[in-house]
């Protein structure tokens, strides 16, 4: 995919030098010479693609996860973003002596141009939408990655990454993915039970995520002139379906991930889905709810439902349902109760911060030289996501083969952020095609 | 809506621009727009203000153009001793000291969701049929990413995992829309509030027929426990329901060792983010943890499943026990004060 940059690639390093200069002399005054140079020798350099709320936290975990990580190159669609995030995060009491930022690439090619720095590890925290084409960037050049979920929003993205994650294996590159319950010690344990018979024979699965909106379209009448429609879009990513994946993609492709974790990532048979859309899309295109029937093979059901909207009953609970009891997730610490409602195991012990310890492992195996790069999940849980969409959109029973295999793009190529580009409306179930 | 007595009224305007402010030194810098914005609730509190006959009385209040309401009720001036003397009681208790209070009114039950998800969301408020710009301009919640009600039920139920900022800024939300003046307890007033006159450590009375604690709280759907309906617990003698129990409640105050020093009106403004103090205990908490005196030092790890940098000002993704009420003093108090009230200055994560 080519990509037309908004400015030509531009840099705040003189401002930032400048910045940093004071800073450094004081160190330079005030400790030993062993931090002499502009980096520590064993630093591992850090490059954040996407200077969001999401990203910069994934940059603080990072700089947590490894004391002489240091944060050298950003980028973002403009030039407040990043300096936003940039001031925020050298503001850090623990970390921002490691905030060393000397490349701001501003843009939709920026990634490429952190990726070209010099850095070791990238975190991609950008709108789904561009995930495939900067972990294929990424990987192509031999950076360690961590990749917020999910990691694609149609089929022929989920195949770039799975590829891409393949070359990971060969380079031995890390990829680790931000399916932060995979990182829980509570929902490891409790899916350890499950593994290991602690509730009998799967039956059945319900799922929801039920909420609010979280970035709800503004009207159009709030549309700056001269905006793009590509820059509208982008800067309201979350409304359209090819940069967010709609909110079943988006947000309850966390349950879409549980679902897989406890089929230990093997894929369903087939899925058929209703959803819809009850207040207006204000020229968005999402979904605000969903109901997918998975089936998978045995004969083994799985409901997930999700809703985003005001003023109604919310839940995000997982009821895990075997022959020999049933596994409850969500709303407290996991519990497993028999078929006559007696408790069986309950999680006992502290929780851990799973978005920390993500970091923690992805630093940790780099540093041990033994990279990281289990998390084939980030593929096969996304998709599982998106066939649930594609089954509701289309109003089709869909199978995985098909959805795997599917040849519709949503995400334009190439991207102009200057361009035209007309969104379709709402999916309209027994007209819209995507398979 | 109930208005102040007509001696109030006027002791209001007097106390207003004479009396110190609650004690406490400055705080962060004053924002001029957040406090232009104060001075205009107040003059609209000041202008609803009618005469009425009688004293302070228990009364009931209907949010404005929404069906949702709550009580309030009168909590007489006096003076009482904070803390524990029992041998004991946790060292964060002691030593017990006097405290004297102002007159104020508190809400019988903790804010319902039906209340704070109106603040929350604008869609929920019936504020886009009638714009109102005094409200319009107020800070609210941004969209929270998790679920915060985590399946505990929204109708009826206490609101929970909400900061201390958003509870203050809850608070000025709803001043703006009822006219009248709320705030969060401090730490002494509501010690007094539970307490209800009562000077024993523990009230009379078995903890079951007024609170809901670990022991007692489980449903089919939570077995470990869970919140439940406001009010469905005996109130206490002053006619305020689940002060213990049910959801921890903020506090105004910095959470901060006590002195044996008598105070009056005390308010331990916050200087910085952790901790501030929270009480009455949960229905997480052992019926040993579930009194007037119990003292809850917050902490950041309340925030834990927050992933964002900043972390978010308004929600605790990790505190399903917590929530809040309100008080409305007596006497209307100058304007730095009540902006003070709204505004900690402290609440950003460290990071």
């Amino acid at each position: 995919m080519t990509v037309k940059s908004k400015p030509e690639p531009t840099t705040i390093e003189r401002r930032d030098f400048l910045k940093r200069t004071g800073a450094a002399a004081g160190a330079l005054a005030g400790f030993p010479g062993i931090i002499s140079g502009q980096t520590v020798t064993n630093a591992l350099k850090v490059g954040l693609i996407g200077c969001g709320g999401r990203g910069s936290g994934a940059a603080a975990q990072a700089l947590t996860a490894d004391s002489q990580a240091e944060l050298t190159a950003v980028a973002d669609i403009d030039e407040a973003i990043v300096d936003r995030a940039a001031t925020r995060l050298r503001g850090s009491e623990r970390f921002g002596a490691r905030v060393k930022i000397d490349h701001a690439f501003f843009g939709l090619d920026a990634f490429q141009h952190v990726i070209d720095s010099g850095v070791d590890v990238v975190l991609l925290a950008t709108p789904p939408g561009f995930r495939p084409q900067h972990m294929t960037a990424a990987v192509n050049a031999g950076k360690h990655i961590f990749a917020e979920k999910p990691c694609a929003t149609d089929s022929p993205g989920v195949r770039a990454v799975l590829a891409a994650q393949k070359l990971a294996h060969t380079k031995d590159v890390a990829v680790v993915s931000g399916f932060c319950w995979r990182y829980n010690n509570m929902v490891q344990a409790a899916m350890e039970q499950v593994h290991s018979g602690a509730i009998g024979r799967l039956v059945a699965h319900y799922s929801t995520y039920y909420t609010n909106p979280v970035k709800p379209m503004p009207p159009e009448s709030e549309r700056p002139a001269g905006i793009s429609d590509i820059e509208w879009q982008v800067r309201n990513w979350y409304n359209f379906v090819w940069l967010c994946g709609d909110s079943l993609v988006e947000q309850a492709v966390h349950n879409a991930d549980k679902i897989m974790w406890v089929m230990k990532d093997q894929p369903p048979v087939g899925a058929v889905a209703v959803g819809g859309r009850a207040v207006p899309a204000n020229g968005g295109n999402i979904y605000d709810h969903f109901e997918v029937n998975y089936l998978f093979p045995n004969g083994y059901r799985v409901f997930l439902a999700n809703r985003q909207a005001t003023g109604c009953y919310n839940a995000t609970h997982d009821y895990l349902m075997g022959t020999d009891g049933t596994l409850l997730l969500g709303g407290g610490r996991p519990r497993i109760e028999t078929p006559d409602g007696q408790l069986k195991w309950q999680f006992e012990g502290e929780e851990y911060d799973m978005y920390q310890r993500e970091h923690d492992v992805l630093f940790g195996s780099i540093r041990a030289g033994k990279p990281a790069n289990t998390d084939l999940n980030l593929a096969t849980s996304t998709l599982l996501a998106i066939m649930g969409r594609q089954a509701a959109y289309t109003g089709q029973q869909v199978t995985w083969e098909a959805s795997m295999n599917s040849q519709v793009s949503l995400v334009p190529d190439p991207i102009d952020w200057n361009g035209r580009h007309e969104v379709p409306g709402l999916a309209i179930p027994g007209r819209t095609k995507e398979i | 809506m109930r208005s102040r007595a007509p001696a109030l009224a006027l002791v209001l305007l007097v106390v207003a621009h004479l009396a110190p402010s609650l004690a406490g030194q400055a705080g962060s810098p004053v924002d001029a727009g957040e406090m232009a914005a104060v001075e205009r609730i107040r003059a609209r509190i000041e202008e609803r203000s009618k005469p009425a006959s009688g004293s302070p009385a228990p009364y009931t209040v209907t949010i404005p153009n929404t069906t949702v309401t709550y009580g309030m009720a009168s909590v007489p001036a006096g003076e009482f001793q904070m803390g524990s003397a029992a041998p004991d009681a946790p060292a964060d208790e002691k030593p017990q000291h006097t405290v004297r209070h102002d007159a104020f009114w508190m809400q019988t039950h903790e804010v319902t969701w039906d209340a704070y998800l109106m603040f929350m969301f604008v869609d929920q408020a019936g504020e886009s049929s009638k714009p109102d710009m005094l409200v319009d301009g107020l800070s609210r919640p941004t969209a929270p990413h998790l679920e915060m009600s985590f399946g505990r039920g929204n109708s009826g139920f206490p609101a929970i995992s909400m900061t201390q900022h958003a509870a203050n800024k809850f608070a000025q939300w709803l001043s703006a829309r009822t006219g009248e003046y709320y705030r969060l307890p401090t730490e002494a007033e509501w010690e007094y509030a539970c307490r209800a006159g009562d000077t024993t450590a523990v009230p009379p009375g078995p903890l079951d027929d007024y609170a809901w604690h670990r022991g007692n709280s489980s449903t089919p759907a939570f077995a470990d426990g869970t919140y439940h309906q406001v009010a469905t617990k005996k109130p206490n003698a002053w006619g305020l329901h689940d002060m213990r129990g049910n959801v921890m409640e903020w506090t105004l105050d910095q959470y901060a060792p006590y002195t044996p020093e008598p105070k009056e009106n005390p308010w331990v403004r916050a200087t910085r983010p952790y901790p501030h103090a929270v009480r009455g205990g949960s229905w997480n908490d052992e019926p040993a943890r579930v009194t007037c005196t119990a003292r809850v030092a917050s902490e950041p790890s309340w925030k834990m499943r927050d992933p964002q940098l900043p972390k978010s000002v308004w929600y605790m993704t990790d505190a399903q026990w917590l929530g809040f009420r309100l008080v409305r003093p007596a006497v209307l108090p100058n304007a730095e004060e009540m902006y003070r009230a709204w505004n900690s200055g402290v609440e950003l994560d460290p990071y």
